[in-house]
């Protein structure tokens, strides 16, 4: 099993709170040095999956293998080779830099011989040398990211889940904080990374969208963008945005029509053809139409595309 | 797997010990407590406030009021002229006891009948106006005494020897003077103990499921039992430290006798931490915030004090109610510190309390560390 390519293996996973499903069905595959991006809403699962992973929550039903080892029986052996950095900070806020790294270099194991070394590796990756004294809580938000990340590799782990790791990060510290994501990939380590920002999903190798428990799209963010859009987009930039969005529901060709910012995503079958006819459509309507052109997807799209598909309701469009 | 303890060991300290204010909340509210209640809790009576109504005007009436106001237990305030101003002075809580001197009380007495003495007391607080009361009696009686020897030795002086008469001696052994002081300092001392081991423990580890650090403390591979030691032996020293503590105050300053052996005291503490920590951390394993471990630590030691002979003795309460109190870790600890100090009985005496300490304490632990799991669900 170790010397597998694969470093996470979920098969059928369910996790039931009650009468709620929280994960429903869930496969999937990583391979090792992989960045897997989990995508989906607030609420989605994202979370919930994550620590069944860890082997914090037990499964209802299904199998996860992390590192080689099952989850739910040997979830000892699964925390020795992995790392976690939950949503919330969760450091000592009241101990200082150094007094955190050395707590956990102790709870994971590392060797005595090397704790001093490992410690210094994790300063000058989190780029927090000479800021060791420093009590944690004093410490910004930025930085505070970098040194979790620290303490959860100080025991070299071969896969880390990071939960929703940016959120609440300035743009720069997340960029850096990307940075440091793709270094560990490179040296071989699983990123397992769950986000909901469509912009970090696109720097992963793979991409799982999760809805409401269930997976709803795999592949790489390229592959998602072509496999899983029903058809060609459209941008269109029209006056009032409100009306238009509630008429183009109903006219022909038109797939799936949702707001972006200040201007349309039109779902069409065909560009060609649908550019003259949306824009007849709209003027007949006496909606000012200033722009309509044919543009590259983004994951947003998708997601969009493929929850409208799941739960036509919670989309702004309104089909016939 | 001793690498693990030592660093959760290490932060539990640095946590407890190195902020200025956190270190002063775990030493200093003991002792302030230690001092105040030490003075509080006192069941004596002394300068109860008194108002007379005599309505005798004689000699012997003022003898008898001489007496009430040259005692320390009564206050004479006021010496009233009308009956009518005793319900509206007893209403008011100015006087506890009125003393009503009937007309005809020396004349009674002279002619060798009964006189009477009335006293109406505010039964408000049952207890100081028992304690009162008794008191009243002590005095009317060896003021009855007195007249009648003292009137035989003038009338008769041949028969004063014929008169037979019991005299009480009283030992009461341990506390010479009876002072309610002595009963109380223990029981303070065992109480803080309670108090505080208990909600420290508690908030500790629920402080960490609360803020998210227990979740980030899970994923490692420490095991449950070496959480729950490294959470649980700096409690277990801070509350060493603090009965040292405050025991001292209660030798010292309350000079509460001390004659029993310093060992007996610890093994005895020891024990009973152990129940306190095993509490504590049963009640951090049912609470998700510091709140529910505020209010379900708040439903264990209203009744454990009460229940523990504290203030209230066990022997009065209802038969399944002092059953009851056989799971209450303080009643035994009361028994031990009541006995160390003030009998300075040792182990031979103390064994079965000890022994239920040392149960209750395992279990209490074993189901604690049985209810940690090292999950969120």
């Amino acid at each position: 099993m170790n010397h597998d390519a694969r470093s996470v293996v979920v098969e059928e996973l369910v996790k039931r709170f009650g009468d709620f499903t929280a994960v429903d069905h869930i496969n999937l595959e990583t391979r090792k040095g992989e960045i897997f991006g989990f995508l989906g809403p607030n609420g989605a699962g994202k979370s919930t999956t994550i620590r069944m992973l860890c082997g914090l929550l037990t499964p209802t039903s299904g199998r996860a293998i992390v590192a080689g080892y099952d989850v739910a029986h040997d979830p000892e052996s699964v925390r020795q080779n992995i790392g976690y950095m939950s949503q919330r900070f969760s450091l000592y806020n009241d101990l200082r830099v150094i007094e955190n790294l050395r707590l956990f270099a102790g709870l994971y194991d590392v060797p005595r011989s090397l704790v001093e070394e490992r410690i210094a590796w994790a300063l000058e990756m989190a780029n927090l040398r000479g800021q060791e004294k420093l009590i944690t809580g004093t410490l910004p938000g930025g930085w505070k990211q970098r040194l979790a990340l620290g303490c959860a590799l100080l025991h070299r782990p071969t896969i880390i889940f990071l939960d929703e790791p940016t959120s609440g990060v300035d743009p720069i510290s997340r960029r850096q904080f990307w940075d440091l994501i793709h270094r560990m990939s490179g040296e071989g380590v699983t990123v397992f990374v769950t986000t909901h920002y469509m912009e970090e999903a696109e720097y992963c190798n793979r991409l799982a969208m999760i809805y409401r428990g269930s997976m709803v799209a795999l592949g790489t963010p390229t592959e998602l963008k072509h496999k899983y859009m029903k058809g060609e987009l459209l941008l269109v930039e029209c006056e009032p945005l409100g009306p238009a969005v509630e008429a183009l529901g109903s006219a022909p060709d038109v797939v799936d029509a949702a707001v972006f910012g200040n201007a349309l995503h039109l779902v069409v079958g065909n560009a060609e053809t649908a550019i003259p006819a949306i824009t007849e459509f709209l003027r007949k309507r006496e909606i000012n139409v200033t722009d309509v052109e044919k543009i590259q997807p983004s994951l947003e799209d998708v997601f969009v595309s493929l929850t409208s598909e799941h739960d036509p309701s919670r989309n702004l469009a309104v089909q016939a | 797997m001793l690498a693990r303890l030592k660093q959760m060991l290490i932060k539990e300290f640095i946590q407890a010990l190195r902020d200025k204010r956190t270190r002063a909340i775990l030493f200093g509210p003991p002792i302030i407590q230690m001092l105040v209640f030490g003075y509080a809790a006192n069941f004596e009576i002394h300068h109860v406030a008194t108002a007379i109504l005599d309505l005798d005007h004689s000699q012997e009436s003022r003898e008898l009021v001489s007496r009430f106001s040259s005692s320390p237990y009564f206050d004479v305030r006021r010496q009233l002229t009308d009956r009518n101003q005793i319900v509206d002075l007893i209403d008011r809580g100015e006087a506890v006891i009125a003393l009503q001197i009937q007309p005809g009380f020396a004349e009674n007495l002279r002619k060798g009948q009964t006189a009477s003495l009335q006293a109406i007391l505010d039964g408000t607080n049952s207890n100081t106006a028992l304690i009162a009361s008794g008191y009243v009696t002590q005095i009317a009686q060896s003021f009855a005494q007195d007249y009648q020897r003292d009137r035989m030795q003038r009338t008769a002086p041949q028969f004063v020897k014929l008169v037979p008469s019991v005299e009480l001696y009283q030992r009461p052994w341990y506390n010479t003077d009876l002072k309610s002081r002595w009963f109380f300092v223990p029981g303070v001392i065992g109480s803080l103990t309670l108090v505080l081991v208990t909600t420290l423990t508690a908030f500790a580890v629920v402080r960490e499921r609360e803020i998210g650090t227990l979740e980030q403390i899970m994923v490692t591979p420490i095991r449950p039992w070496e959480f729950i030691l490294g959470k649980t032996l700096p409690f277990f020293l801070i509350g060493l430290v603090d009965v040292g503590l405050i025991a001292t105050v209660g030798t010292f300053w309350f000079q509460v006798p001390f004659r029993g052996s310093l060992l007996v005291l610890l093994t005895g503490t020891v024990l009973f931490l152990l129940c306190m920590l095993g509490v504590g951390l049963l009640i951090s394993t049912v609470s998700s915030t510091q709140q529910q471990a505020m209010v379900t630590a708040f439903f264990f030691i209203m009744p454990a004090i009460t229940f523990s002979g504290f203030g209230f003795p066990i022997s009065t309460m209802p038969q399944w109610l002092q059953w009851l109190t056989y799971l209450d870790p303080l009643r035994y600890f009361l028994v031990v510190l009541r006995g160390v100090y003030l009998k300075g009985v040792g182990f031979a005496i103390l064994a079965p309390q000890m022994l239920a300490m040392a149960v209750l304490g395992i279990v209490l632990l074993s189901l604690s560390v049985f209810r940690f799991h090292k999950a969120l669900d």
